[in-house]
């Protein structure tokens, strides 16, 4: 019975793909179909087409080892995976109705046909499913990772004075990872002052607000100063009416502001030279 | 009038899905820099609050017009613990959970409008409205 599904989907290859996009192009207003080019959509298509017969023919391992391929270039496609199950289910469909046209399937085997269909089907849809969702879990903690080493690094500009610049927004585990590299930081590089550089941060709430104090708290207990520079105008005024009080922090608009105060503090300054 | 979309506050980052939707909809209706900023704030506030003491709710973000007027409402609702003293919480410096306790109190200075309803065991409703001028 497979091989009966298998040879009718080879022999008639051409016919089930134009008939599964024109149905997929009237079932929906698919972006995929309008942004792929159409060289690469007969391609796909038809590998689509090759991988749903494959499954019935080929070893298990073999067929798996092609799933993965597909599903991985499918998703690079950007196919939506409503679209990808979408796409399986109008395949088995077009199929289903070409043998029973063919006559291949009467009604007295549509139930077993109706099974093995399933039996073949569900597979790939699960399998397909598995694949995106990998795939997605991959790219979240690489992202995950990207995020952590970009998340707070301390840099040290001068003598003395570093620079933490943050960047995005800022949640409890970001907070803490704040907290820990900029003790680690002052302790390792010998700051005398830190700059605090939030022209990066969307929104400074009351939570924003008390991590960056804590965080200036514990700076100074392990010796060094804590400037916050970088304050947008509408954030310096969110700040004053939600109430938050930072009246023991030095603070000024610009990074560049910030350096030279922070020079000031050990005293230095840049100058000129005229040679 | 009004037209509406919300998001559902579970976990941290949703908080930034509901302040992201919030300043689109503030920057569609024409509000300045500042003003979008004090709107985000207060939504941010407002869904840490959900996400701190009731663990889970809703930010809605209304889209207002009264008598030409244009307008924008955020409505925070969750079915969590309720707040047993509504003046206390109001006042700036309250905190139960070791924060600034700025949150409430400076919602309502971001805000033009702030109401609140609150019934112990039952849940929280807070509605703060801010008008295009």
């Amino acid at each position: 019975m497979n091989r009966q599904i298998a040879k009718y989907i080879q022999e008639n290859t051409t016919e089930i793909i134009s008939k599964w996009k024109e149905q997929m192009k009237e079932d929906e207003n698919e972006r995929s179909f309008q942004m792929t080019p159409p060289e690469i959509m007969d391609k796909t298509s038809r590998e689509f087409a090759d991988l749903m017969a494959s499954n019935l023919l080929e070893s298990h391992q073999a067929y798996e080892n092609r799933l993965y391929d597909f599903s991985e270039k499918v998703v690079r496609l950007g196919w939506s995976i409503t679209f990808v199950t979408k796409a399986i289910t109008h395949f088995s469909e077009i199929v289903f109705d070409g043998m029973e046209q063919e006559g291949i399937i009467t009604q007295n085997n549509t139930r077993d046909y109706m099974k093995e269909f399933s039996n073949w089907i569900t597979p790939i849809r699960d399998k397909t499913i598995d694949a995106y969702s990998k795939t997605w879990e991959r790219t979240v903690s690489l992202q995950k990772i990207a995020l952590q080493e970009l998340s707070a690094s301390l840099i040290p500009v001068f003598d003395k004075v570093s620079v933490m610049p943050l960047v995005g927004t800022i949640d409890t585990e970001r907070a803490r990872l704040i907290m820990e590299n900029l003790l680690e930081g002052v302790v390792k590089h010998r700051a005398e002052v830190v700059l605090l550089d939030i022209t990066g941060v969307p929104v400074v709430d009351t939570m924003v607000a008390h991590h960056i104090i804590q965080a200036a708290d514990a700076v100074r207990l392990v010796g060094a100063k804590c400037m916050l520079v970088g304050i947008r105008p509408e954030i310096a005024q969110t700040i004053v009416t939600l109430g938050i009080n930072l009246n023991d922090f030095t603070t000024s608009s610009t990074l560049q502001r910030g350096v030279e105060q922070a020079l000031a503090w050990t005293n230095r300054k840049i100058v000129e030279v005229d040679e | 009038m009004s037209n509406q979309s919300s998001v559902e506050i579970q976990t941290e980052w949703d908080i930034v899905a509901a302040r992201q939707l919030g300043r689109n909809v503030a920057k569609e209706l024409g509000f300045g820099t500042v003003d979008q900023a004090r709107i985000t704030t207060a939504i941010s506030e407002l869904a840490r609050n959900i996400y701190l003491y009731a663990g889970h709710g809703k930010i809605e973000i209304q889209r207002l017009t009264n008598n030409g007027m244009k307008g924008i409402m955020i409505i925070a609702a969750d079915n969590g613990p309720g707040i047993s003293d509504v003046r206390k919480v109001m006042e700036d410096g309250f905190s139960t959970s070791g924060g600034l306790g700025a949150g409430l109190p400076g919602v309502k200075r971001l805000m033009d409008e702030f109401k609140i309803d609150t019934t112990q065991g039952e849940g929280t409703d807070i509605r703060a409205t801010k008008w295009l001028r």
